[in-house]
């Protein structure tokens, strides 16, 4: 399925970053093939969210590089849609959902150009895919957690990339929206999408993903799922008390 | 002073004609500010263009507004220039950073006043006027400097207009999509500076954050749309300005910024406690209704109970078997009789057919409401 002569989605090559001296990547390494819907696992701060961040130039690395198909992210902008952590905007922002969708189109407009009736249009598609189309108009703070982060994957869709980057995107959001977005990222991996996703239920990732991320501090391992996840690399990733704990439930 | 002389006074049309461009740009440029939490930036670069407007005069030893705002102008931005690199290189937080420039340098330009006060320069008079600023003082000159600060930073909004509500919103996915987030940054904080230093000679260094603020954190209570409430909080800075103005100039001696801040101060109260969506006077008369509401549901729920049993839902019952539930007052039994949805005759209630349906509906809507 996937060629190893083919140029990866994305290649991460001694990848270090630091927060105040205090390392939160170690030389990372690490190459996603395209067309795969991997999770990302790993104990908390274990620097889930930094990867993702730094994979996305939001946070600069003292070390290392990061490719996206073969060229640095600042010239792949258009190929990559990232959906943050609900949390980490202000939901009280005066805007409505159908405003923060748009913003998805922003990017292929650049700078200045107005969105027009196609961008309003590609918007709705994408709303209605999430099934939130009769929330358009709603006041975002009025939107329940689960709907706020239907909002953040619509607005990536729209941006119609190559690889779509996800921060928690099930985080307290109940079962059937929890559904409802694998649906949505399974279906974008059919259509050759490559997806990443920060992922914290261990019980979901045979089911959800075919490609697997252990991630603490150092990379663990990575590869997919059903070679690799096993109790060895949860051991690994989480600490000794793992298989005590999963045997335990 | 007459109300009339307020529209023919040139000197008091030139003032007030200021304080309301002022209070407009405060209002724009204010609402980014609150918008992207930064509301006590505008403190500190007030507060840091102090030494600013000091040392312009020590060097030039003359007393040229447009001389000093300059001192102001450069010392503001050396000042958040500062804060910004102090929050990026160490590990000191917002509001230490902000707390520690805003006193370092007013303390220092509070030094530099008494300096001056003690230079042999009979020009030196006034310089503490930058405290709390004095209106009387513009002239037309300054009004068109800010006219045309305000128009330019009215461009510059309309044509980065998308930009920058991204970035108010989510300023990490901003830089994802290729923005150039720096740029845009530096961009909004340079008009903000520019808006506080035009400000410093009419409300004062002490008091210009509130002219940023109030304005846009009243507007906020009116409305949900980003556009919408950045008009209204011009619209609001405006009308303290002149409001302000025409308070001052009416009562002798009143300094006209603080009057300003405390008009401006007065919009925010009112849209605190009387905007529909977020003011605290719908809220509690929204709170009391559902409440009511709720307590009409219980009841009326507690009777479907009892009349269902039934096969005329119409027949009378006793008043004194609803006393055992806990939701049931007297005051709910008659808003009920009021809607029409039970009748009652004397000791007796019996549910109408309205009423019936409409409990009915209520458990199917509940039933699937919890599917």
């Amino acid at each position: 399925m996937h060629t190893s002569s083919k140029i990866p989605a994305i290649q991460i090559d001694d990848l270090t970053v630091a927060y105040n001296y205090k390392p939160v990547l170690w030389d990372i390494d690490l190459v996603v093939p395209e067309g795969v819907l991997m999770a990302i696992v790993g104990p908390n701060g274990a620097g889930k969210s930094t990867l993702i961040k730094a994979i996305l130039g939001i946070i600069k690395p003292i070390a290392g590089s990061v490719e996206v198909f073969g060229k640095p992210y600042k010239k792949q902008v258009d190929k990559v849609a990232y959906v943050p952590q609900k949390g980490s905007v202000d939901w009280d922002f005066p805007t409505v959902a159908l405003d923060v969708v748009m913003m998805g189109t922003y990017g292929s407009l650049g700078w200045i150009k107005r969105p027009g009736q196609k961008e309003k249009k590609r918007a709705l598609e994408a709303l209605e895919k999430v099934g939130m189309l009769e929330f358009k108009s709603r006041q975002i703070s009025q939107l329940s957690g689960g709907q706020q982060q239907r909002i953040f994957l619509a607005r990536a869709l729209v941006q119609n990339a190559e690889i779509y980057l996800m921060d928690e995107p099930f985080q307290g959001v109940d079962a059937t929206t929890e559904k409802a977005i694998i649906n949505i990222l399974k279906e974008l991996r059919k259509q050759g999408k490559t997806l990443i996703v920060v992922h914290h239920d261990l019980q979901t990732v045979p089911e959800y993903f075919d490609w697997v991320t252990f991630l603490n501090v150092k990379g663990i391992a990575s590869g997919p799922v059903k070679d690799i996840f096993n109790d060895d690399n949860l051991t690994k990733t989480y600490g000794i008390n793992y298989k005590v704990a999963v045997n335990q439930t | 002073m007459e109300l009339t002389d307020f529209f023919t006074d040139y000197t008091l049309r030139t003032i007030t004609l200021g304080t309301a461009i002022l209070g407009a740009i405060c209002g724009m440029l204010g609402s980014f500010a609150v918008l992207r939490k930064q509301s006590l930036l505008g403190d500190a670069i007030s507060h840091a263009a102090l030494p600013g407007i000091a040392l312009a005069f020590i060097i030039t030893g003359v007393k040229d507004p447009n001389l000093l705002l300059i001192g102001a102008l450069i010392s503001g931005l050396v000042g958040t220039f500062w804060i910004k690199s102090i929050v990026k290189r160490t590990r000191l937080k917002n509001d230490t950073a902000l707390g520690l420039i805003l006193s370092l340098f007013f303390g220092f330009g509070m030094l530099l006043l008494t300096f001056i006060q003690k230079m042999p320069n009979a020009n030196q008079a006034g310089l503490d006027k930058y405290l709390f600023g004095q209106a009387a003082t513009l002239v037309e000159s300054d009004v068109w400097v800010m006219a045309i600060v305000t128009g330019l930073s009215l461009l510059v909004l309309l044509l980065f207009w998308k930009e920058l509500k991204l970035l108010l919103f989510d300023a990490d996915y901003t830089k994802t999509l290729g923005f150039n987030v720096r740029f845009l940054d530096i961009l909004i904080t340079s008009f903000i500076v520019l808006a506080i230093v035009l400000g410093l000679q009419t409300v004062g260094v002490v008091l210009m954050s509130a002219m940023l603020l109030a304005p846009a954190a009243a507007a906020r209570q009116w409305t949900n749309n980003l556009g919408k409430m950045i008009v209204l909080a011009s619209i609001f800075g405006a009308f303290s300005g002149v409001f302000g103005t025409a308070i001052s100039a009416s009562q002798n001696n009143l300094s006209t910024g603080p009057v300003i801040v405390l008009v401006a101060a007065f919009f925010v109260i009112v849209s605190f406690i009387f905007s529909p969506g977020r003011g605290l006077l719908f809220r509690e008369i929204r709170f009391r209704k559902n409440r009511r509401e709720l307590h009409q549901k219980k009841t009326l729920s507690f009777m479907y109970q009892i009349v269902k049993e039934h096969k005329n839902i119409s027949r009378p019952h006793a008043i004194r078997i609803l006393n055992n539930f806990q939701g049931f007052t007297r005051k709910t039994l008659n808003q009920l009789e009021d809607e029409q949805l039970i009748a009652i005759s004397g000791n007796q209630w019996s549910m109408t057919q309205k009423g019936y349906d409409q409990a009915e509906l209520m458990y199917t809507k509940l039933g699937t409401e919890n599917d």
